[in-house]
């Protein structure tokens, strides 16, 4: 039996490639977007030798969202299930002071990933069936004096699938929104992660997998991340600026 | 990869990192090849897969069993690298029939001091693919190859296990049986005086599908997938003494042998039987355990075999695990393999262990044998140099080519390579 085809947006990413070897491994045929896309070859050879599934390349660029729409159109087929991985961290201090990274920081966390999502929920809705993941963060939970530029662009995009989860929900189409925590990626390279909060690639793809499959609506991918957020965001706001956390 | 293979002064590639001691470790710098794995190109007419070095034998297998294919050769466990094999030129349980892992391998892809990458075969530079296979790292980066897998009608293997009582006995068995694709000999390397040596035999054909029962018969190349068990923890030191390892060796003895005659096993209990045993070494408790593994030339196999059992017999350390194989004939520059008899043993690490080792070094030198240096943790350098005259060749070849100064191991080092 074929299963529903997957389209993986920032396959190139290591969030993104693990996504696209855990669907592959269950038999999904996948779709793998990127920008350079040409550099994937090797990786849709690998792909597909080691699943037998067919994969497909196309060039995505998530800043260009004029092609969004025309992006969308030349799949070989309207997947089933879309997975949006794309994201960019800049460190909290050159937001501050130079404004293209801090636009470049927003249009990647929210801008981009919005559009295409928006793009695709529209023909989902038509289709009157799908699941789109949109992979944002615990980050965007509460603004942190060290990070929050990144923060404030995810919230917007973990505000954005939650509407769009409301407006979909009587459409047949399934929205779910993944908050990984701290993953071990060339994103977080070089950072000093806590073993205990930090996951894989692998297993966050495992997460997205499970969530699709069940239908979840909000994923943390360690459970642990739930506890801590609801603390963080307990805490009352005289208290938490004050904090450097 | 190939900026930090041109600025450090020197490194070494590691693969999956299950050699038993220090040839994938420099201290200075060491590569990681893990995550070069990717698989690139299967030819079906030939059965050539093209891949990155990283890719582990494992992953090989579950990508292309289930269309028919299985490693030519493969080693005690799935978790190796293709590069760690080619550089340690494994063998498996067929070397008398087919040969080492080079036997498959058509081409390699090898990254050089200066960064660049040159592809080595038979045809190009013949030289340095002969010495890379078996060259434990000492000749650069393996970061792609070419191998051949062999075609395969189903996941099982046929096995027939066959006891004897001494060591003899069991060389009778193994020689008499040259003709079957694979086989093994377990040691129960406590039997003494009359039951030196005694051992189990175990010999394994690839299933054809004729040979399974009816409910297997539709899909012979599928196996139901086997839960992992685990070692949870280290096990006491206490656990471990003669006495423990006398009865743990005498019990697999007994239960073999009661699984005499013939069975249909499925293909990872035959080749992999640690590998669903997570943490396996964690039975030796925290302070590990070493490996010791040589090679002893067909003529002065059996004297050579008995003076290593006896002296292992006599020191009573034991070993959990005694592997008996018969090598076919050597072939390459400076890998392992050499027509004769080939005995692993792994020893818990205690006081007396070191010495017992030196002095099973000194029975395999005078008996003309040689070292397995992917099971080596501890040998010292005028042992590697006694016992194999192609190490002068070896350093000449690193030598003319600049190597030595560049790709080194902590292994290398010490056993001055
Ligand atoms: C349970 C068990 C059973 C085993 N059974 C057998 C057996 O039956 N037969 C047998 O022959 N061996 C056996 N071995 C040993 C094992 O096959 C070898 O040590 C093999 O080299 C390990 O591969 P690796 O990828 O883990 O390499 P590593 O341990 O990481 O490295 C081993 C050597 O290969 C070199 N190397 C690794 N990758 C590269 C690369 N890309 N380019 C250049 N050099 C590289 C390293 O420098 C090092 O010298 C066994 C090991 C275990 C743990």
């Amino acid at each position: 039996m074929i299963k529903e085809s997957v389209l993986i947006l920032a396959a190139r990413s290591d969030i993104g490639k693990a996504v696209a070897h855990e669907f592959a491994s269950l038999g999904h045929p996948v779709q793998l977007a990127a920008r350079n896309i040409e550099t994937l070859e090797v990786d849709m050879s690998d792909i597909s030798l080691r699943y037998s599934v067919p994969v497909t390349l196309h060039e995505f660029d998530a800043l260009e969202t004029e092609t969004h729409a025309s992006f969308v159109d030349a799949l070989p087929e309207l997947p089933e299930i879309a997975i949006c991985a794309v994201g960019l961290m800049e460190p909290q201090d050159r937001t501050q002071e130079d404004i293209g990274a801090f636009t470049r920081v927003m249009r990647s966390n929210f801008e981009g990933p919005a559009n295409i999502m928006a793009e695709l929920a529209n023909r989902f809705e038509t289709r009157g069936s799908g699941t789109l993941v949109g992979i944002s963060s615990v980050a965007g939970e509460r603004g942190r004096a060290s990070n929050y530029s990144y923060g404030s662009a995810k919230a917007g995009f973990t505000a954005f699938l939650s509407g769009l989860r409301n407006r979909m929900a009587k459409r047949g189409v399934h929205v779910v929104t993944v908050l990984p925590g701290f993953v071990e990626t060339r994103m977080t390279e070089g950072m000093d992660l806590p073993a205990r909060l930090t996951a894989q690639p692998s297993e966050v793809a495992s997460g997205i997998a499970r969530a699709v499959e069940k239908k979840r609506n909000v994923v943390y991918i360690r459970p642990i991340w739930r506890v801590i957020m609801f603390i963080i965001r307990s805490i009352p706001e005289f208290i938490f600026k004050k904090m450097s956390i | 990869m190939s900026t930090i293979v041109r600025s450090e002064p020197n490194l070494i590639a590691r693969g999956s990192g299950r050699a038993y001691g220090d040839s994938a470790i420099n201290p200075s710098a060491t590569v990681e090849t893990r995550h070069l794995n990717r698989m690139i190109r299967f030819d079906p007419s030939s059965g050539q897969l093209v891949a990155e070095a990283g890719v582990q034998l494992g992953d090989i297998i579950s990508a292309f069993l289930p269309h028919g294919w299985f490693p030519l050769v493969t080693p005690g466990t799935r978790f190796v690298s293709l590069g760690g094999a080619i550089a340690a030129d494994v063998h498996g349980k067929n070397h008398h029939n087919d040969g080492s892992f080079r036997n498959c391998v058509d081409w390699i892809d090898l990254m050089r001091q200066d960064g660049t990458i040159k592809r080595c075969s038979l045809d190009e530079d013949a030289e340095l693919f002969d010495y890379t296979l078996g060259g434990m790292g000492l000749t650069g980066v393996i970061v792609r190859a070419a191998i051949r897998l062999r075609p395969v009608e189903t996941a099982w293997i046929r096995q027939t296990t066959i006891s004897t009582d001494n060591l003899a006995n069991c060389m009778q068995v193994i020689e008499g049986a040259q003709n079957a694709t694979y086989s093994v000999a377990w040691i129960d390397c406590l039997g003494q005086a009359a039951n030196l040596g005694r051992a189990l035999v175990m010999l394994g054909e690839h299933a054809e599908v004729s040979d399974l029962p009816l409910d297997m018969k539709a899909a012979p190349l599928q196996i139901k997938p086997k839960k992992m068990r685990s070692v949870p923890v280290y096990l006491p030191a206490l656990t471990l003494n003669r006495y423990s390892l006398s009865a743990f060796n005498s019990l697999y003895y007994w239960i073999g042998s009661r699984k005499r005659g013939d069975r249909i096993v499925d293909w990872k209990s035959y080749f992999y039987p640690l590998d669903s045993i997570a943490g396996w070494n964690k039975i030796y408790g925290r302070k590990g355990f070493v490996q010791f593994q040589c090679v002893l030339p067909l003529e002065s196999s059996e004297s050579g075999l008995t003076a290593l059992l006896a002296e292992i017999a006599s020191a009573g350390t034991g070993s959990f695990l005694s592997v008996l194989k018969r090598f076919g004939k050597q072939s390459g520059a400076f890998s392992f393999p050499m027509e004769g008899y080939t005995l692993a043993l792994d020893f818990p690490v205690n006081a007396k262990v070191f010495a017992l080792l030196d002095r099973l070094d000194r029975i395999t030198i005078e008996h003309g044998g040689r070292f397995y240096l992917a099971k080596d943790s501890r040998m010292r350098s005028e042992t590697l140099h006694a016992s194999d005259e192609r190490i002068g060749d070896f350093q000449t070849m690193r030598e003319s080519r600049e190597f030595t100064a560049h790709f080194r191991s902590a292994q290398s080092e010490r056993l001055e390579l």
